[in-house]
This record gives C-alpha cells, sequence and structure tokens, in this order.
C-alpha cells in the first residue's frame, strides 16, 4: 500500500477543512453580530434558519445545493459566467459543502459569546465616543474571542468529517473531490481493510485532540 | 446648567411592561434623581446619555436639544458628549487602567495614543492619585481604586456633565463617605455639572442642589435645596418626605 493513498485524502482533507472553516467564521461571526445586535420582529426566524444545516440530513442540504449551485441553478450559472466557476466535481464545491455544514456552530457559539458581553462595557464604549467598527473590535470581540475560537474549531472539525453533502455536489473522485470520510467509505467498500484502518485511527485522532482542545477554550478561565 | 428633562418611555420584557413619565428642570449644577429601584430614575439616565431612545418627549442640556421626538432630533451617545459612571464603574477587563483610560482619548480603531495623549492620561491618572495603578487590570483594584479609574476615564473625555449611577452602591459603607468627599472635590475641581442617581438620604445631603424624588416611573416632587448649609438644615424634612412615599 503507498504512503499517497493515506496522504493525497489527508492533504484535501485539510486544504477543504481550513478554507471552509475560514468561510464560515466569518460568515458565522458576522451573522451572529448583526442578529444578536438588534431585537426585530423576525430574529426568532432568522436564528432559526442559521442553525438549520445543524440538524438538516446531509443529503437534504447537498440537494439544495445542486438545486442552487447546478449549471441551471442561480448561483451555479453565475459563478459560471463571473468566475468560470463550478462547484459540481470541484474541490471547491466540497469547501462549499463543509463551509454551509460548519457555518451553525460558529454561528451559535459566537452568538452566545456575544450574548455573555456585559451591555454596560458597551454602553461605556458608546458614551466615550466608540465607533461601531471600534465598539466591535475593542471591545466585544476581545470579550468574546474564546468563545467563537471553540465554535471554530468545533466547524473544522465537523468540516473535515464531512461526508453527504460533499458526495452530492463533490462527488468521490480519488485524488481530486475525495476526502478522508469518502476515502474511508471506498475503502470499506473496496474490501481495502487495511487502508480503511490506517484513515479512520488518524481522522479519530484528529478529531479527538480538536475536541478536547476546544473544550479547553470553553470552559470558563476564570 | 440649565437640564431640562421631558420623556416618556414604554419598556416590555418578558411579558410586563414598564411606563416611564419624567419630566424635571433644573438651573442647578447639581441634581440628584432620588428614589426606590426600579422606579425608572436609571432609564432616565440612560435617555439623556442616549444609551436608551424614550417613546417620546424632548431633552435639553446646557442649551442643546439631545432629543426631540417632534423635531426628529436624537443626538448619538457620541454627540452628547456626556460622560457616565455606571453603577459597577464598567472598566474594560481586557484593558489596563491606562488603556481605559485613554479609551476616552481616542475611541476610534485601531485607537493609537501619541506621546502627548499617553503623558495626558499619565497626568488624569495622577491627579485621580492612581498613577501607580496605570498597568493594572481593573480586576486587580479595590472598590475605591476602580471608582477612581472610572470617573478618571469619564472626565478623560471632557464631558459636558457628569451622569453618576449609584456612584457609592458597590462600595463598604466605610469607604463610601470618603469616596463621596472625594467626588464632590472632583465635580468642584473641574467645574463640571453633574446628574446624580441615588436612593441614599446622606447622597441627597451631600450633592443634591435641586432634589428630583421618583416613584413607579414617575417624578412626584422636586425640591431646591440649595447650598451645603441649607441642604444639612432641611434634611429631616427631606427625609420625612421620602419616607412617607416609602410607605405608598
Amino acid at each position: 500500500m503507498t504512503a499517497s493513498l493515506v496522504f493525497t485524502p489527508l492533504l484535501l482533507t485539510l486544504k477543504v477543512a481550513v478554507l471552509a472553516t475560514l468561510g464560515a467564521l466569518v460568515l458565522g461571526v458576522t451573522t451572529a453580530y448583526l442578529v444578536g445586535r438588534e431585537r426585530f420582529p423576525a430574529r426568532p426566524l432568522a436564528d432559526a434558519l442559521a442553525t438549520l444545516p445543524m440538524v438538516l440530513p446531509p443529503t437534504v442540504l447537498g440537494y439544495y445545493m445542486l438545486v442552487l449551485f447546478g449549471r441551471q441553478g442561480i448561483l451555479g450559472r453565475l459563478l459560471i459566467d463571473v468566475f468560470g466557476l463550478t462547484l459540481l466535481f470541484t474541490w471547491q464545491g466540497a469547501v462549499v459543502a463543509s463551509c454551509i455544514v460548519a457555518f451553525p456552530l460558529v454561528f451559535t457559539t459566537a452568538r452566545a459569546a456575544f450574548d455573555s458581553v456585559d451591555p454596560n462595557l458597551v454602553n461605556a464604549a458608546r458614551t466615550l465616543g466608540a465607533t461601531r467598527l471600534s465598539l466591535f473590535c475593542r471591545v466585544v470581540l476581545p470579550l468574546a474571542w474564546r468563545g467563537i475560537l471553540a465554535g471554530a474549531m468545533l466547524a473544522f472539525a465537523r468540516a473535515m468529517g464531512e461526508f453527504g453533502a460533499t458526495l452530492m455536489i463533490a462527488g468521490n473522485i480519488p485524488g481530486k473531490t475525495q476526502t478522508l470520510s469518502l476515502a474511508v467509505y471506498d475503502a470499506v467498500m473496496a474490501g481495502r481493510d487495511e487502508q480503511a484502518a490506517i484513515l479512520v485511527a488518524v481522522v479519530s485522532a484528529a478529531s479527538l485532540s480538536i475536541l478536547m482542545f476546544s473544550g479547553t477554550l470553553l470552559r470558563p478561565a476564570r | 446648567m440649565n437640564v431640562r428633562v421631558d420623556i416618556e418611555a414604554v419598556m416590555r420584557a418578558k411579558g410586563r411592561s414598564f411606563h416611564l413619565r419624567a419630566s424635571f428642570e433644573s438651573e442647578a449644577n447639581a441634581v440628584v434623581l432620588f428614589g426606590p429601584s426600579g422606579s425608572g430614575k436609571t432609564l432616565t439616565l440612560q435617555a439623556i446619555a442616549g444609551l436608551m431612545r424614550p417613546t417620546g418627549g424632548r431633552i435639553q442640556l446646557g442649551g442643546r436639544t439631545l432629543f426631540d421626538s417632534r423635531a426628529g432630533a436624537d443626538l448619538s451617545p457620541r454627540e452628547r458628549g456626556l460622560g457616565y459612571l455606571f453603577q459597577d464603574y464598567a472598566l474594560f477587563p481586557h484593558m489596563t487602567v491606562a488603556e481605559n483610560v485613554g479609551f476616552a482619548l481616542n475611541p476610534g480603531w485601531p485607537g493609537r495614543l501619541d506621546a502627548a495623549s499617553r503623558q495626558g492620561v499619565r497626568d488624569m491618572l495622577e491627579n485621580f492619585g492612581i498613577g501607580h495603578l496605570a498597568d493594572e487590570r481593573p480586576a486587580r483594584l479595590s472598590g475605591g481604586q476602580r471608582q477612581r479609574a472610572a470617573l478618571a476615564r469619564a472626565m478623560m473625555a471632557r464631558p459636558q456633565a457628569l451622569l453618576l449611577d449609584e456612584p457609592f452602591s458597590a462600595l463598604d459603607p466605610l469607604l463610601r463617605v470618603r469616596m463621596r468627599r472625594e467626588l464632590a472635590d472632583t465635580l468642584e475641581r473641574f467645574g463640571i455639572p453633574a446628574l446624580l442617581i441615588t436612593h441614599d438620604p446622606d447622597d441627597v445631603a451631600a450633592f443634591a442642589k435641586t432634589l428630583v424624588v421618583y416613584h413607579q416611573g414617575q417624578v412626584v416632587e422636586q425640591l431646591e435645596l440649595g447650598d451645603e448649609d441649607e441642604r444639612k438644615r432641611r434634611l429631616p424634612e427631606v427625609i420625612a418626605l421620602l419616607e412617607s412615599l416609602d410607605g405608598c
């Protein structure tokens, strides 16, 4: 058995998971801040919609993505016209799938982290003349970063293990879109037991260490 | 300094609603809002600072209109230029004392301070006797030191007036006496008008040139108590009034 059978999917998985986590981080933190800042009538709906990808079956998400990003989909056509890019059967598709699945983990932890910031500290900054940007960058974010970082770790772990939505939009092409979790499935189905065992060990170890680290971040420090 | 407040606000939370209907006017440079907790004092102070938007009415301070629902005027807290001392002092826990005070000089992002500003912060800290605590985090300060730091931060922004929300309630009684004297000194030294919230008659005796009495979201009484001698003379009368309100 050659090393590339493990390393090729491992490197691809890391690339996909890192990019997906960065995307989920930016989108999740922004959405959580905007939704949490003001009380508006549709807030419960916004909260539920942003958390939805966490509870929907990945195949349902994959279906939505095919409809939106397929060759006939609105966003799919836009991507081809503007960037000459398609998400179907490409690693970029795997990134978007993982990003959508990981998004709620960042959103919910960031939302809780922002909520836990003492409103009087925000008020104090406002009476001292803080602008919206400095309010966020100098007061809210420094007080909420632990929770957000823990959410990002969970998102990374989730993105690494993404299977269903990725399979539907990016397929299972070795060396191109075959991530670790897809490679495990492939190896088991083809009876390559030794490869499957190694892949499973790698995924388990990585996920375990991420969970332990994010656990220490979420535990209150004081 | 002239202060005119005539506001109405309805707050709803968890099925309960609170109706604030506050109206008073004063020329005094020290106004005390007195009343039991939950009578609408803090909401009034927040409305003056621009932290809470009243349902309707008008707020004027020193000839400036800060809020006028009919004219559609509503200045941001930043534009109002008022200092606010919070009940728990609301020092930023992730910044040192010097960074807290420096925030008032450059509240933007990233908020770097030039050499002159840093010197200004050091001078202000010395002014409040906490120069040696410049690099400490607020968590390591005592109650009195926290109040000095919060006052230094509020004064650093050169506010037109100071709003103080129960400034001594977080302190133990012995310290309270000392900090009350310190605050009186500070107000005089900076010559700054102050609006102070309390439910402690000792604060009334120490500060109230004008006393505004709150009860259940309404201003029920306003007394002009004048200077310190007159306040001390009339204190029994004031206490009798406040006690009669407690009963109703």
